[in-house]
């Protein structure tokens, strides 16, 4: 971990990425983080554990999923695009890779539950789908803003047998979500796993989803080199808290690419923020001069968060990763040039990436480079939200 | 020893149980007379809650008070600014999230805290494996460290955080936030818990609402904590007079 010439490796025995990460809970959760660590150590390790987790990734989540090569965009952007299509995944996102390992996670500690945080509603559609697969009882937490934003999420969900919970506290989106969760799963931590849908948290989440995550860039690094390319020059991903960031950079973070996470402007941690303590971690946080939480706002319900995972903090800090800030006003242009080019409608939250990408190419990107973009999730569901927002409404 | 625990164990030596009520700084102007009030009616100690945004250990009570504290305009140098008017007899305890602290600076805090009457100081998501910056700066300061025990901590990790308290430890009478409760609580295994690590005085909180829940919870610990059935009645507007009342109905439930 110190070495700094190998990165992404795990974190030291406090759960920290260099000054980042740790587990800052109530005394109430440290034996439910403490029986993590040692059940995710012992899975992590056990053949049998991960044979079922590939086999459930390839039977049941439609892994691998394929790198499609971007010509279009590529053509107009005098750029080599390839997309990582984690869209094909099962519920539409790269979230299914975590919550499959989790809920196997789940019933190998001997417990009937889970309970999760969404913001969108990919993490929440995941884990129900994940907790439905294996028959345990799910209860998401959602803000109640994001009930409205993402509401055909919420009846997905409740398709899939999960109870829904409207969140009213605070600013009423993610970060509230997630405080929710950690109060919910005080109560009930005996029966129950707070399947949590980031690198964040207390240790070993950040740790154990990104590994659960990884799949995604090690299934890329083999992808591109059938497709001729050795390393990518970038690779390039959005971060809320950075699980689809953390796992493609995974496959490439002992490369030479750059790595590139791509912030939404309005929660922008790492160009924003400042070190400080949230949700079980020590990560960069938008914060107020003494230390409140501010809100996030970003048109994406997904990257509406006001930290980032610790690891993406010590990336950054290490100066092995860059992270971008992208506005809200390019993000449905770039949904709308990847619709039209390539036929992919991407989400919103991935679309940040695709923006990125199309605002840098001839600049930060030279010409001729080849980049990967982690293709995230699929904009089905921000269709009606992105219908409002062209017709003005 | 810190003096907090000095006057803590001398409060159980008299034969009384320790009865602490918890304020949410700045809720109000004149949130610092209610303290004073309670102290009349007999509070013990008092514990100043400083307002967090992200309070993940409380329930709606508290993070409603927070809120409105924070809604105008409260930070940390306003709220020690204010407790150096209250004129009490009783130690004066924070509580509050790690992340208030850590933005303005440990040292900084904890000057700023022993400077305005605070002894001690409770920080739930600081965790007893991420204490060890804090607890080192306060040991040089006064300011006594509380650890909360809950019913989900084992035997070995009670024993640590039992010996690693000052003042007084804190015992979770249930897996929960703060707030209403009515079941029963593993008060008493988890009080066993601390005993076995040690002798320091040991308060019981989370969920003691009622005067009758008071005087169960005092007879298992040395002391019990009252929050959220308190700051719901400042919530509804309740002055001085009627916290001394509430205040008396627990001292009169636990002595």
């Amino acid at each position: 971990m110190t070495d700094a010439k190998t990165f992404m490796q795990a974190p030291d025995e406090r759960g920290r990425f260099g000054e980042f990460g740790g587990r800052f809970v109530p005394e109430a959760l440290m034996p439910a983080c403490l029986e993590l660590e040692i059940a995710f150590k012992d899975a992590w390790s056990d053949p049998a554990f991960i044979e079922e987790y590939n086999t459930v990734l390839r039977q049941f989540a439609g892994r691998p999923t394929p790198v499609t090569p971007l010509l279009r965009l590529s053509e107009k952007l005098g750029i080599n695009v390839y997309a990582k299509r984690e869209d094909l995944a099962h519920t539409g996102s790269h979230k299914i890779n975590n919550v499959v390992g989790q809920t196997l996670l789940t019933k190998r500690m001997g417990k009937t539950r889970v309970i999760a945080e969404t913001g969108a509603g990919q993490h929440g559609v995941a884990t129900a789908t994940a907790a439905a697969r294996l028959g345990l009882e799910c209860t998401v937490y959602m803000g109640e803003v994001d009930t409205v934003r993402q509401s055909l999420n919420v009846f997905r969900m409740e398709l899939l047998g999960a109870t829904v919970v409207p969140v009213t506290s605070g600013s009423k989106t993610l970060k509230d979500a997630v405080n929710e969760a950690m109060r919910e799963w005080v109560t009930c931590v005996s029966d129950t796993h707070y399947c949590l849908g980031s690198v964040m948290g207390p240790h070993p989440f950040p740790w154990m989803v990104r590994e659960m995550q990884s799949i995604i860039g090690h299934e890329s690094s083999r992808q591109l080199i059938e497709l001729g390319v050795a390393t990518p020059d970038f690779v390039v991903a959005c971060v809320g808290g950075g699980s689809n960031a953390a796992g493609i950079f995974s496959g490439f973070a002992n490369t030479s690419a750059r790595l590139i996470g791509v912030e939404a402007a309005g929660g922008a941690a790492v160009k924003n923020g400042s070190p400080g303590v949230l949700h079980g971690m020590r990560s960069m946080l938008i914060q107020s001069e003494f230390g409140q939480i501010e809100e996030a706002h970003s048109i994406s319900a997904g990257l509406d968060y006001p930290g980032i995972g610790p690891e993406h903090a010590y990336l950054a800090d290490a100066g092995r990763a860059e992270y971008y800030p992208i506005g809200d006003e390019v993000v449905l242009d770039a949904l709308q040039l990847l619709s039209e080019l390539e036929g992919i409608i991407p989400a919103l939250e991935t679309a940040h990436a695709v923006a990125w990408i199309t605002r840098e190419a001839g600049k930060t990107i030279p010409k001729g480079s080849s980049v990967l973009l982690n293709l995230s999730g699929r904009g089905d569901k921000d269709v009606a939200q992105v219908r409002s927002l062209l017709r003005g409404e | 020893m810190k003096p907090l625990e000095t006057k803590l164990r001398a409060v159980r030596d008299s034969g009384r149980k320790a009865l602490v009520p918890y304020f949410m700084a700045g809720l109000t102007p004149d949130w610092t007379q209610h303290v004073e009030a309670a102290v009349h009616a007999g509070a013990d100690a008092v514990e100043i809650g400083i307002p967090f945004s992200d309070p993940m250990m409380d329930g709606v009570v508290i993070q409603e008070a927070a809120l409105t504290s924070l809604a105008r305009g409260t930070n940390l140098d306003s709220i020690c600014a204010d407790l150096a008017k209250i004129s009490v007899d009783v130690p004066l305890i924070t509580m509050t999230y790690f992340n208030i602290f850590h933005h303005y600076g440990l040292e900084r805090s904890i000057g700023k805290l022993t400077e305005s009457g605070i002894e001690g100081a409770i920080v739930p998501d600081l965790s007893l494996e991420e204490s060890g910056p804090w607890h080192e700066i306060s040991n040089s300061y006064d300011l006594a460290n509380i650890f909360l025990v809950a019913p989900s901590t084992n035997t070995e990790r009670a024993k640590l955080l039992a010996q690693a308290s000052e003042g007084f430890c804190y015992a979770s009478a249930r897996m929960a936030v703060t707030g209403k409760s009515s079941d029963e609580g593993d008060a008493a295994q988890v009080v066993a818990g601390i005993r076995a690590g040690s002798d320091i005085p040991t308060y019981v909180g989370i969920g003691i609402t009622t005067p009758k829940q008071a005087k169960d919870a005092s007879k298992i610990g040395d002391g019990v904590i009252v929050g959220s059935a308190l700051v719901q009645l400042l919530i509804d507007g309740a002055g001085p007079g009627k916290i001394e009342e509430f205040i008396t109905s627990f001292r009169l439930a636990i002595d």
